[in-house]
């Protein structure tokens, strides 16, 4: 079964659900996955930092690269995964309109601060397809593992 | 002072329908002129949207859509979004150049330029219209053109107002030309703070 992950949304599944979140722009998903146990979390985020926002706006914690990512990560420890076998893979950042207009550059910052996340986690980045200027949809089979994008430019690619 | 969208009343409401109304009205006259051709809108929407549901209002997240985003500078900020479907960049382009099929995802710069100067047309006149309903200055920047899923496109106005909020403000209607219903869906979605100053200039309590 398919398991859809909205925008500012995470979930986590094993096999053989998947876990497919729907055209990326430059929000970032995340998949974190323990390859031994066979559990999977794919998040997908709007925005770096939760820090800059007000407190009634911080509340939602799953838009925010700084606070989705552990919370996510520790509801798979809950789960069962093991710290030491976590790794991940992501996808997305890009600047849809052109640059001279994206004065945020938000893509790369929600890029830089999920590998700052992660980071701080211990969690190593195994593969990634991020930035550039095309939409992305995130499949992730806890099965094996795999992540497969799927874009209007390039088609399904698996990283 | 408002602080976010949820505080709108339903006069506040009306009132940003009517801005819609008269802001479209002048947006599709300005379009008409341009391709010579006879445009009908519908009756604008208000719409206070989650994120998810910005981009379930205009179809999947995977429907392929072209889209001119035109920025708004001066006493009002947020933005505008225009987005077309195949159908109706279709019909426009064929105004332009001549009877031909067209991909959105293949559009040359001609096209390109074509769409994007719609775009700003629409928006620049949209913009005026509010501006000579209110006093107040504002302006908008160069437009720029995207073609792509559109929850991609989606995710640069949810990003923006994601900073200041969990939802967004949409002032949208449909379009039609030659009496054929053909989507295209512009999006008023202005900042918190600019309807402050709207309310203000029109006298109605914020």
């Amino acid at each position: 079964m398919n398991i859809s992950v909205g925008i500012s949304d995470w979930k986590i599944s094993k096999p053989p659900d998947v876990l497919v979140t729907y055209a990326l722009g430059s929000c970032v998903g995340i998949c974190l996955y323990d390859k031994t146990k066979l559990i999977g979390g794919l998040s997908h985020i709007m925005l770096p930092d939760s820090k800059n926002c007000g407190d009634g706006l911080a509340t939602n914690r799953m838009k925010f690269a700084d606070t989705a990512i552990p919370d996510m990560f520790g509801k798979m420890l809950s789960m069962g995964a093991l710290r030491a076998n976590v790794t991940a893979k992501i996808a997305g950042g890009a600047v849809m309109f052109n640059v001279a207009t994206d004065r945020f550059n938000i893509g790369e910052r929600n890029v830089a601060a999920v590998k700052a996340a992660l980071g701080a986690l211990g969690i190593r980045v195994i593969a990634q397809d991020v930035g550039l200027n095309y939409g992305r949809t995130v499949f992730f089979y806890p099965e094996s593992g795999a992540v497969k994008i799927k874009s209007t430019t390039k088609g399904e690619v698996g990283i | 002072m408002l602080e976010k969208y949820e505080d709108l009343n339903e006069m506040h409401l009306d009132v940003l329908k009517e801005i819609g109304n008269i802001g479209s009205g002048n947006a599709s006259t300005a379009l008409s002129a341009m391709i010579g051709r006879e445009i009908a809108i519908h009756m604008p929407s208000i719409k206070i949207l989650g994120f998810q549901e910005a981009i379930e209002n205009n179809g999947s997240p995977e429907d392929v859509v072209a889209a001119v985003l035109v920025r708004l500078k001066g006493e009002v900020s947020g933005m505008i979004l225009l987005l077309v479907e195949h159908e109706f960049a279709e019909h426009v382009l064929n105004v332009f150049f001549g009877e031909q099929e067209i991909d959105l995802l293949q559009l040359n710069d001609n096209d390109i330029s074509a769409l994007t100067e719609v775009g700003n047309i629409m928006g620049s006149s949209y913009v005026s219209a509010i501006a000579q309903l209110t006093g107040l200055e504002i302006g908008v920047e160069t437009p720029s053109f995207a073609a792509d899923m559109l929850g991609a496109i989606m995710s640069v106005p949810v990003i923006e107002f994601g900073a200041v909020g969990d939802k967004l403000l949409c002032i949208d209607k449909t379009i039609e030309i030659d009496g054929i219903r053909m989507k295209s869906n512009m999006m008023l979605i202005p900042t918190v703070d600019s309807l402050s100053n709207l309310f203000g200039k029109l006298g109605v309590d914020a």
